[in-house]
This record gives C-alpha cells, structure tokens and sequence, in this order.
C-alpha cells in the first residue's frame, strides 16, 4: 500500500539503512527482494516465498494466510514447488557444465520421484532458491489441496451469500476440478448457527483456516472462538451460551475467505455484484477509519473498511459500520422552509443572506457541527468573519477502546478547531452565546447539524430570537422552531474532508442521491458566503478545498488532488 | 446446575497448578480429576477450570471435545465400548453396535456417545483396545468381552435393564 508523503517531517536519517536483498528465481525470471518483511504487527521477519512471489507478479492462492494476521500455515493452500543450490561434500555449490549453480528440487525423502511443495505462507527464502509457483506439481498439489477442502462442503453457491466474493468459488473456478469424486456420506455441521448478535455461522461451508479465530484473539482481544471436536467433525464454536460479541465481530465476515460467517444485517439483502463502491469515511468518532460504501441505486446497504495502515488498518468497529440505516430514514427533512411554508433555495437563500447582512454586527451567533465537512466549517468560518460573529460547536464524548473507537465521536473535531471554528475545547462558548440570547446582544442563531436545546439553547431561549435559522438532515427540537430550515445532506450523498483526531486530512466520495430538495450543506453554504460578503469563489469541491488550503495555515500546502485516496496527515 | 468443588479436591488442584512452568498445562490434569469427580465434565466445570488457569472457557472446551474419554454429559448405568478399529470392524464389530443401538433405539449415525433416556445404558464406538487377536471386543464397563457376539450383546441388555 502506498503511503503518501505526510506533511509532518519524518524524523529523517540523513541515508535510509539499505535494504539487504536476496537473488532468488521465480518461474526461472532472477528477481531481488528484501531479505527481511515487515510481518502482520510490522515487525521484520524472513521474507517468505508467499511475499517473494507476491513480489514478482505471481499470486499464489491461500484461505489462513493474511497479512495482517500471525501465520497459522493450516490450510495448505498455497504450497509450491521449490528448489535449493546443491552444496557437495566439500561445502560448496555444486555447478552445472555452465558454470551456473545446480538446482535440488525439493522432493519427499523417500519418495525421490515425488516433488515436495512447501506452504509458501510460511517458509522464508533463502539466497538461490528457485521458487516454481505455476509448475505442473504446484498446480497438482492445489488441486489436491482444494479437493479435499471441498470434499465436505455442501457446493451450493446459488444459495450462499458469498457468492461472488467467495475464494472458494474463485479457486475452484482456476483449479479445481468441476466434478467431485467424493461418494461417501458427507460429514453434517450445524447450519445458521446464531454465534452472537451480528453474525451468523454456517460451519459446513468454513474451511477452518482460524483466520476468526485469530483475529478476535490476537486483534481484537476477545479469545472468544475456538476449533471444537476432532478431525472431520472439526467445528468453529463459541463457548455454548456465550454470544460472540464484541465490537469488532464484523471483521470476521470480511476476512472469512468463504461464506461461513456472515452478518445478520447484511445476509441475503443484495448479490454482491450488484453494489456500486464508493470510497468514504465512517463518521461515527474521531478515528476517521477508511471505508467503502455498497449501494444499489442510492440505497445504502453496507459499510465496509477500506484498508488505511495509517488508520485503520484493513479493520472498523460494528459500531461504525451498522451506523447507516438513518441517512434512508423516512422521517429526512427534505423541504427548503421558510416561517413554516415549503420554498425554494433561492428564495431563502436571498432572504437570508439579506437578513444576515443588514444584522447588527455581533448580533449573529453561529454553532457549527464537528460531524460537518473542513470545507463547510471553512465557509461557515468566514461567513461568522464578515458579520462579527460567535462560533463554536457541540463536544461529542464517549469511551476509548484498545483497538480504534475513539473517545471523541465528532468526525471533525479537529477541522473544526483548524477552521477557528472552536477553540481547543468545543462547546465553551455556548454557555456565553446562551447569555447573549438571554441578555438580547444575540439576536440571530445559525445552527447547522446540531439540537442546540440538548446544549443548554432551551425552546424559551430560541423563541427570543429574531432569526433562528437551522440546517439539519433529520428532524429535531432546534429545527421545529426554525424561521429557514435547510435540508442538509449525510456523508455518504455529498463529498468532502474530515480531519481525524490525530490530523489525518481524508476525503470522501458521495455514494447516494440525497432525497428531496436536500442539498450538500457546503453548496448552500457558499451561495451564501458569496452573497453576504460580495466575494466569488469556486463552484467545485476542489476548488473550494484548494482555496480553504491557502487560507488555514495548518492545512498550507494540501491540495485536494493530492490527498488521494487515503489522506495527508498536518501537524495539529 | 452450581459445581460444588469440595476443598480437599480444590487444594489438591492448587497444588497441581504449582507442577507446571504455565498454569494453563495443568488443563487436562484438571479435567480428568473433575470428571472422576461427577462422572463427566459439565460446561460448569469447564468455566471453573478456565477461570482457575487464566483461561477463556473456549480455549479448555476445545479440549473436552477433542479428546474422546472426556464425557460431556453422565454415562448411563451400563457403558459399552465397541472397538472400531481394523481387527474388529472387519470381524463385524459395527453389526454389533448396530445391535445395541437398534434394540436401545438409538442412533447409530452419530459419531458421539449415545446413552438411553432412562440413563441406563451408553453405548460408544471407540478405538483399538488392544486386544485385536480376539476380535471383535467390546467392554462393558472395565470388563473386556472378546470375539463378541450378537448373543453376548443380548446378554449385555439383559443384564443392564
Ligand atoms: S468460519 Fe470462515 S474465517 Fe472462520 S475458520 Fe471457518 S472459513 Fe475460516
Ligand atoms: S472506530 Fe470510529 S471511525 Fe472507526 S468504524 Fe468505529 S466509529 Fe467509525
Ligand atoms: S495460506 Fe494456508 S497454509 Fe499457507
Ligand atoms: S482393533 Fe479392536 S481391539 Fe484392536
């Protein structure tokens, strides 16, 4: 995975230590690689054959390895055919007429006509090895390996969930063979087993490769699942009575390779092939973990992460990932309002920006959500800037978990700080801005994304006001006394950035239609800037992005293009 | 159902966790020493003994399960063995146990101890027990029959009901 060039400078040695690297051939191409890898806690360990033909273009097929995993070398599906320089009795190489080294292929002591693979997943490399990942006895090898993978596995795909994403399908597909030659009586495992409140097991179509097992013993810290029984009857299991519940059980789901474990929120709605990829960012805290959004002609159906080592490695909590079902809620403000009647953006857009600037100046206050975009925050900054006015916004806190979840759950605290938004601490100012209501020195409240009468802003204070405009997405108390209600957008139907807790700069993509006549709040956003300070700016997401760069000092230099995909991290 | 340990077999536990360089090698010490205690090693007893070693319940039902002398559940009055390893499953031990099966209506499909409802008999398929000259054998509680016959199964019944 690439890593883009932070802006933060790395602690540089003045020359990188060189990487020792060591010859090798795959498929009879010489290739050099790193004697030494990173493994999955990025520690360096041998580089293994897995990694080395990796390196060289060839994939070579596997269930239990996974990068980010300790190796457990148990399903056996990437064995390969290799080879070692012979070494005579006198300790050295023994060569060819040629003069080039000869070559022992590894092969069964006693059985020297039968070639012996190894699990490429966990065998390291060594200087002349001549790794064979396509020959005829790797290729034989697999397809003994896969058959009897399936030799008790039901073969219903047209039924299975996985379907489509499934490794066993795929590898089936490359090298099996269509018929099995299986006639026994199949073993029977439990089928829809309930494991724990997200997922449901199906242990007949598992091939026990423990990547579950691990994750949720060595990553997520819940020794919660084990192998229970012997030999064929071998079955993933909780203990009985315990449900596997933790947040990061959906994990599992992703990194099963087949369709043993599936998500009861997910399972069934919608063939995978089906489900259009955006890539966003999951709002529900502060840590900012990378995800893909499926949907299907603008209906949200999964959350998925989207591996960011400098994030979230390929990982996101249940939490995060469930937290989706209300941008379809049916209940969505969806009507431009004004004084209760239904009308159009330019109307209030007019209205308002006509009442804002001819506002006393310092009559305004403005409270912003940390869980809108740095661009909105930016615009919403300098609309505050021209009219003299307060800003802050709301503090979201929660607890912090070993893994990811992050004590603040606003996904933009930090843009919001960077903006001049807040100050370091969010919400000090909503106490004095409650004063200015009451005391009258605050006559006009903009509240965008947040019920300000859960914030100390009652319905008695709001009813003072001379103006009380509010954008939101869903309904709330602070939106029903509202003069303008504006219709606001989640995340995943509009673009933009979130500034993590650490200073991650990451964009995001727009997934869904946003419905009825909301619109992406940073579009509204900047009509009205424009409009009340007589100031023209861009029309487009880059644009905008690009000029809010020049104009914050922590964000100097960042352009919206080179963000790419997984984001920039600025000093905070 | 609450395990009552008694304290003698609770000491004498505690002291077997000293035996060991990891408390958790002492799981199937513990395991064993409970089942001859109840007769078999209940989920109770599981959690017990992973709450002793520092374990996750999981991690010693792995054990329970993998390991066939480990009883999940009371062995009915009557245990019978029946021996299916090559000597005997060619002199026709699986005929035998189709028998004990079929007259305690039981089901001869599943690969665990099956034991009747009324607790009185279990009947088990198992591996070599070590006298294969005498094929096929079944033990009936320690009591080892050797070239074991339809009729002697018939007795077996009998003498269990
Ligand atoms: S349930 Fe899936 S991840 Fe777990 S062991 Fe089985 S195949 Fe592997
Ligand atoms: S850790 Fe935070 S950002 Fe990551 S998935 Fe969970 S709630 Fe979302
Ligand atoms: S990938 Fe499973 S043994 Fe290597
Ligand atoms: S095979 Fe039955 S006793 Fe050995």
């Amino acid at each position: 995975m690439s890593n883009p060039a932070t802006t933060t400078p790395a602690p540089a040695p003045a020359v990188p230590p060189p990487v020792e690297k060591i010859r090798i051939k795959v498929d009879g191409r010489e290739i050099d690689v790193p004697k030494m890898m990173p493994n999955w806690q990025g520690k360096l360990e041998p580089t293994t054959m897995l990694q080395a033909c990796h390196m060289a273009g060839q994939e070579v097929p596997h269930y239990c390895y996974h990068p980010k995993l300790p190796v457990a070398g148990n399903c056996r599906m990437c064995l390969v055919e290799f080879g070692t320089p012979m070494i005579g009795p006198d300790r050295k190489p023994v060569l060819n007429e040629d003069g080039s080294p000869k070559i022992a292929r590894s092969v069964l002591p006693y059985e020297p006509q039968t070639p012996r693979g190894a699990i490429a997943c966990a065998t390291p490399i060594s200087p002349g090895m001549e790794l064979y990942p396509n020959s005829p006895a790797t290729k034989q090898m697999r397809e003994a390996v896969l058959e009897s993978l399936l030799i008790n596995h039901p073969l219903d795909c047209p039924i299975c969930d996985q379907a489509g994403e499934c490794k066993l399908q795929e590898y089936s597909v490359q090298h099996g063979q269509s018929a099995s030659r299986f006639v026994e009586e199949k073993v029977h495992k439990p089928k829809a087993v309930d494991l724990g409140p997200r997922i449901v097991l199906d242990d007949e179509r598992c091939v026990l490769c423990t990547r579950c097992i691990r994750f949720t013993k060595d990553i997520a810290g819940d020794d919660a699942l084990g192998i229970i029984n012997r030999g064929s009857y071998n079955t993933i299991s909780a203990f009985p009575g315990r449900a596997f519940d933790n947040n990061y059980t959906l994990n599992t789901v992703d990194l099963c390779p087949v369709g043993a474990l599936t998500s009861k929120d997910f399972r069934f709605k919608m063939r995978v092939w089906f489900l259009k990829e955006t890539k966003s960012l999951c709002t529900s805290c502060g840590t900012g973990c990378n995800i893909t959004i499926g949907s299907r002609e603008g209906v949200i159906h999964r959350y998925e992460p989207r591996e960011n080592n400098a994030v979230n490695g390929p990982w996101m909590c249940d939490a995060g990932r469930l937290n989706y079902k209300w941008v379809g809620r049916k209940d969505r403000l969806t009507e431009v309002q004004s004084r209760g009647q239904r009308t159009t953006w330019a109307t209030a857009i007019k209205e308002i920006s006509e009442r804002l600037a001819s506002a006393t100046p310092g009559s305004t206050a403005i409270i912003a959500s940390a869980r809108q975009t740095t661009e909105e925050l930016y615009l919403l900054k300098r609309l505050a800037t021209r009219l003299g006015a307060v800003t802050d916004s709301v503090p979201r806190a929660g607890n912090a978990d070993r893994l990811l979840v992050c004590d603040d759950r606003n996904p933009n605290s930090q843009g919001a700080r960077l903006t001049g938004i807040t100050f370091t601490e969010l919400g000090i100012q909503l106490a004095w801005i409650a004063d200015g209501i009451r005391n009258g020195s605050i006559r006009h409240l903009v509240v965008f994304g947040e019920d300000v009468t859960q914030q100390g802003i009652g319905a008695d204070l709001l009813g003072k006001l001379e103006t009380l405009i509010a954008s939101d997405i869903l309904p709330n108390a602070t939106t029903a006394r509202a003069a303008f209600v504006l219709p606001g957008c989640a995340a995943a139907e509009k673009r933009g950035t979130f500034i993590n807790v650490k200073g991650r700069v990451q964009r995001f993509e727009k997934a869904a239609e946003a419905p009825g006549d909301a619109r992406p709040e940073w579009e509204v956003l900047h009509e009205l800037v424009e409009k009340v300070t007589g100031s023209t700016g861009f029309t487009t997401i880059e644009g905008l992005f690009n000029q809010m760069a020049k104009d914050v000092p922590a964000l100097a230099g960042l352009e919206w293009g080179k963000l790419g995909d997984t984001g920039v991290t600025v000093a905070i | 159902m609450a395990l009552s340990i008694p304290a003698s077999l609770e000491s004498q536990l505690d002291e077997l966790v000293t035996h060991y360089p990891q408390k958790r090698s002492a799981s199937l010490m513990f395991l064993h020493a409970l089942q001859e205690h109840f007769g078999y090693v209940s989920n109770d007893a599981v959690e017990w003994t992973a709450a002793k070693l520092g374990l996750q319940p999981i991690n010693v039902y792995e054990l329970v399960t993998f390991y066939p002398m480990f009883r999940q559940e009371p062995l009915g009055k009557t245990h019978v063995k029946v021996c299916r390893t090559l000597s005997c499953a060619l002199a026709g031990s699986s005929e035998i146990r189709d028998h004990f099966c079929k007259k305690l209506g039981l089901n001869s499909h599943a690969h665990t101890p099956q034991t009747t409802p009324d607790g009185k008999f279990t009947v088990e398929f198992v591996e070599c027990l070590a006298d294969c000259g005498s094929a096929p054998v079944v033990m009936v509680g320690e009591s080892v029959l050797s070239k074991a016959s339809i009729a002697d199964a018939d007795r077996v019944l009998a003498a269990g009901r």
